[in-house]
């Protein structure tokens, strides 16, 4: 039998329309995976297998009595927990959410079950999607399949991985500064955020509203693009959800596979974004990259962002004052857990108090913290008004390049996944890790990050990140789409493949003895 | 149970200090779901059933705006004299209430939807004053505490609280006043008088049930004192949720006095919220409230800026119905009343039925005898309202078969009732009751045996039974009449006069 799990979406969908196989074949694979990856991985929360093979075998009797599917319908997905699933707990990767099932279905989870996906569990991430490694899970990180020493990226790494590690073929992520995109950097797969209002947020998790956007994680440009298909389009529950008619981005990856794709295509390269601070594999992988975009017909430029230096600046004073708005529902009273104060009268004030010391980790709480300073009377036009105005500035500076060029890229992030614990002891660090994937959230553009290539000094994953002017994302999937074709033929093979086999952790003891 | 506290006698304080007033009044809309979600906006349903992840502030919720309470605020914006936002913005004003699903309400802060409006009232002494309007800005309301356990549904002694976010997201629109000077002794009264005006507004604007009782209006009533020859303004006090015309004035009045004497005996008034005791009619001390609360306003991300066109604004504009105070004027004058026969009819809640009625043809003084007299009376036994007893068209009809002597007072009270127990339009009533005034018969009788008389063919043709050639004597008849009868009674009588049917009994 075909190796199920190396297939990616599009090839399994074929599969499943011509009879081939059977999406419980499909969906049955994928579990057994998980099971023997994630004592390694640890990249879902929840898997749900039973529910997973019985939705793949509704589907595989409709399609037996001849009913008409959609493109990906029995094809396994996994669902990143900051998205509201009503059959699933949905944590967000907090202790405060901890066996929480909502009432209701995220849009985009919705949408996924009526086009017959197979919803196969919730992934890890860093609590309520603040962080870059998932080290801030309150359920114990994820690592990365490339080395699990290290970190998969962040906060989406649970999706990433999962998708790295051949335990599902696609993936739900959410990007509020690079968490679908670092993930897919670091781990060797595709991640696309898309415009700003592109895909509905209604039951993702909010962590900060004017910047999250939910997308696809996988392992090709084309599969992102159908899940794209899927995801998208305007939601009157979600009211800053844009009214367009979007274009098929299927069609526009597809188009990206055609001879000549990136004849002509103005690329720019944003100055701000290559510069002191990257890892040397990082930026020799990039300029192989740029040379190889120039010998297939690119028209290759340098761009300037000047106002791009006060990005993380900005970004670290508008997340946390909208996260500390966000974040003050979960309070004990109508959901997640409820922690009584040790001692004296139990008042709703106390009780709230009790169960957000108990229930918050301590990134979450140094965020809340930060946002109710920046908003405070007196520190508002200081800090946020500020952080706003910056903001508008970076949209000029974006609305200036797309001027000139018709797409811009840059690293996806500046180094290779690091160590557990590398940065962990510092925070600012951490948040300057993001310096590449920020601006696009600021401005509300949609962005990709798709493997360029393995380091040299570290053997590890580097991401391309290519951004588009809001609401082009189609010419993020055709550029993807080439450049991964063009890529690909140059080494002669995929990244992934060259992912080393993951073992079962109890046939080893470390070195110290038990794990 | 709060004690009242030591008061000034009223004049005295007057003497001593000038009361500065300040209202904030909110309008709980009548829309047909709430301000953020498809929840209806229903008051009494069971508890917790109108919800949904949005107004539950469930992880993952996101807010939609309620078109129809936009439109509803911006009507009563206009209303009020104010000038409509280009742009307006929600807010979020964040504090931690568990009634507040979210931790925050979603508010306005610095683009209301409305602003800088004024609002004239009218005194019972005739002095007219005119109240600044500031702004009025959307929001969404609270859920509803229940403190179990404790005494009279307090929070303080209670063993727990119940929640129920039915009312959590329903569309509020708040009117903030500037504030009032030169109130002088009226000050409570402008403070029920201008509450009042507000209820009666957007009630002639259809935007709200306007029912005090049930909080649709309810009103934060500010209280300070300057001592005379000051021109420095004291500390205020904020009464909250004072719902009743009556307690408005009480409590403003009480404040005054409270005020007042704790100023003269060298104490300090503390900035606080006070709640009004609407049985003891007392205020006592809330929270502290500071004018450095600090709620973290910032522009609501999950909502776009509601930028209504002027061409809407000016179409809702010619929707506006006449200003209430201008139209009791209007109403007053028309009819001739006098103050007293006037204020009967405002006070009864008649003054629509009674135009629609008097629009339909009938006296105003008429009107006015028949609905705050019979009509009031058998609603008031009856325990319901005066118009859902009948309506003005049959009330104008009634009256018309008075005046055109058909019918006495008494016998119109009987065809009322007949009315009333839904025997048909007074006409119908009369015809099926037989209770036309005998005398009137005469005049018809006399028509009808002259039109017999003048069509013998006729006559010959009804005693032979064929009843339809009666048809030829009754337009005769009524052409006589002048079409001053009844057709259906003329049919009867030309039936009885051919000798057909037996001739009825005369009432
Ligand atoms: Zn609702």
């Amino acid at each position: 039998m075909t190796n199920l799990i190396n297939q990616t979406a599009s090839a399994l969908a074929g599969l499943l329309a011509d009879g081939t196989v059977s999406s419980v074949d499909v969906t049955r694979a994928h579990l057994d995976h998980i099971d023997a990856v994630e004592p390694d991985v640890h990249a879902f929360l929840h898997v749900a297998s039973d529910a997973a093979l019985a939705t793949a075998a509704r589907v595989d009797a409709r399609r037996a009595a001849g009913e008409k599917l959609g493109p990906l319908a029995g094809v396994p997905i996994a669902i990143k927990d900051v998205l509201a699933t009503l059959d699933m707990p949905s944590t967000a990767g907090s202790k405060i959410l901890e066996g929480w099932i909502p009432p209701y279905d995220a849009t985009v989870v919705k949408r996924i079950r009526d086009a017959d996906l197979i919803p196969l569990g919730k992934t890890n991430m860093d609590e309520f999607a603040m962080g870059s490694s998932t080290e801030h899970s309150a359920y114990g990180p994820t690592h990365n399949p490339w080395d699990l020493d290290r970190i998969p990226g962040g906060s989406g790494g649970g999706s990433a991985a999962a998708v790295a590690a051949f335990e599902a073929p696609l993936a739900l992520g959410s990007d509020t500064g690079g968490s679908i995109r670092q993930p897919a950097a670091v781990t060797g797969s595709v991640g696309v955020k898309p415009t700003y209002g592109g895909v509905s947020r209604y039951g993702a998790i909010a962590l900060a509203s004017s910047l999250d956007q939910v997308g696809p994680v996988t392992r090709t440009v084309l599969d992102a693009a159908l899940l794209h298909d899927v995801i998208g389009g305007h939601d009157p529950l979600d009211s800053t959800s844009l009214t367009d008619v979007w274009p098929s981005m299927t069609a526009a990856a597809q188009a990206g596979l055609k001879d000549g794709a990136l004849k002509g295509v103005r690329v720019g390269v944003i100055k701000e974004l290559n510069g002191a601070g990257f890892q040397p594999g990082v930026k020799q992988r990039f300029e192989e990259t740029l040379a190889l975009l120039t010998a297939a017909g690119a028209i290759v430029s340098e761009v300037s962002a000047p106002n791009f230096e006060y990005a993380v600046s900005a970004y670290y004073l508008i997340l946390p004052a909208e996260a500390s708005s966000n974040l003050a529902r979960f309070d004990s009273v109508r959901f997640g857990i409820r922690v009584n104060p040790d001692d004296g009268p139990l008042t709703s004030e106390r009780v709230m108090a009790a169960t957000r010391d108990a229930g918050f980790g301590d990134e979450v709480k140094r965020r809340i913290i930060l946002g109710t300073y920046a908003l405070s009377a007196g520190y508002y036009d200081a800090y946020y008004g500020s952080a706003q105005k910056v903001r508008t500035l970076i949209q000029r500076d974006f609305a200036a390049a797309f001027d000139q060029v018709d797409l811009l890229v840059s690293p996806t992030a500046p180094t290779t996944a690091f160590k557990f614990g590398e940065k962990l002891a510092d925070p600012m660090a951490m948040y300057l890790n993001d310096i590449t994937t920020i601006p696009a959230n600021l401005a509300g553009i949609p962005g990709m990050s798709l493997p360029m290539g393995l380091a040299p000094e570290d053997g590890l994953p580097v991401g391309l990140q290519v951004m588009a002017p809001a609401r082009a994302d189609a010419r993020l999937y055709t550029f993807g789409a080439a450049v991964e074709q063009l890529l690909e033929a140059h080494w002669g093979h995929t990244l992934l493949s060259q992912a080393p086999a993951l073992a079962h952790t109890e046939m080893f003891a470390t070195e110290g003895g038990a794990v | 149970m709060a004690a009242k506290a030591e008061l000034m006698d009223y004049d005295k304080a007057l003497e001593l200090f000038e009361p500065v007033l300040g209202f904030e009044v909110h309008v709980e809309l009548n829309t047909k779901t709430k301000m953020f979600c498809g929840c209806a906006n229903e008051f009494g349903s069971g508890a917790n059933t109108n919800t949904c992840p949005t107004c539950l502030g469930l992880p993952g919720g996101l807010p939609q705006v309620n078109r129809q309470a936009i439109e509803s605020s911006i009507r009563l914006g206009l209303a009020l004299g104010c000038e409509i936002a280009e742009t307006s913005r929600f807010a979020r004003k964040n504090y931690f209430y568990p009634d507040t699903a979210k931790n925050f309400q979603t508010s306005q802060y610095d683009e209301p939807i409305a602003f800088n409006g004024q609002l004239t009232i009218e005194l019972e002494s005739g002095r007219q004053v005119t109240v600044d309007i500031e702004r009025a800005h959307m929001e969404d309301d609270a859920g509803k505490l229940t403190h179990m356990g404790g005494a009279a549904g307090r929070i303080q002694g209670a063993d727990y609280s119940l929640v129920d976010y039915n009312r959590g997201g329903v569309p509020l629109v708040e009117i903030v006043t500037q504030m009032i000077e030169g109130a002088e002794a009226d000050a409570p009264e402008i403070g029920k008088t201008y509450v009042a005006a507000i209820r009666e507004i957007v009630k002639a604007l259809g935007v709200s049930n306007a029912r005090m009782e049930e909080g649709n209006v309810r009103c934060d009533a500010n209280v300070s004192l300057r001592p005379r020859g000051s021109n420095i303004l004291g500390t205020r006090t904020e009464t909250k949720n004072v719902n009743s015309l009556r307690s408005v004035e009480r409590a403003v009045r009480y404040e005054i006095q409270r005020q007042a004497a704790l100023l003269t005996a060298g104490g300090t008034i503390t900035q606080e919220t006070r709640h009004w005791h609407e049985d003891t009619g007392v205020t006592s001390a809330g929270r502290p409230k500071s004018d450095a609360d600090d709620y973290r306003y910032f522009p609501e991300p999950d909502l776009v800026p509601v930028a209504p066109s002027r061409a809407w604004v000016e179409e809702l504009r010619a929707t506006l119905p006449e200003p209430p105070a201008a139209r009791r004027k209007r109403l007053q004058a028309d009819w001739g009343f006098v103050n007293l026969e006037f204020q009967d009819v405002v006070n009864s809640d008649l003054l629509d039925v009674l135009e629609a009625t008097i629009a339909a043809g009938a006296p105003a003084q008429a009107a006015r005898k028949w609905w705050t007299g019979e009509i009031a009376r058998l609603a008031n036994a009856t325990g319901v309202s005066a118009d859902s007893l009948v309506t003005p068209v049959q009330v104008a009809a009634l009256i018309e078969l008075i005046t055109d002597g058909t019918l006495t007072d008494r016998l119109a009270r009987q065809v009322l009732e007949g009315v009333i127990a839904g025997e048909g339009t007074p006409s119908e009533v009369v015809a099926s009751r037989g209770l036309a005034v005998v005398s009137d018969d005469g005049a018809l009788i006399a028509a009808i045996d002259q039109a017999l008389a003048s069509q013998p063919d006729v006559l010959a043709k009804i005693r032979d039974g064929k009843v339809q050639a009666a048809g030829a004597v009754i337009g005769a008849v009524m052409k006589a009449m002048r079409g001053q009868a009844d057709a259906a009674r003329v049919r009867e009588l030309v039936l009885e006069r051919a000798g057909t049917a037996p001739a009825e009994s005369a009432e």
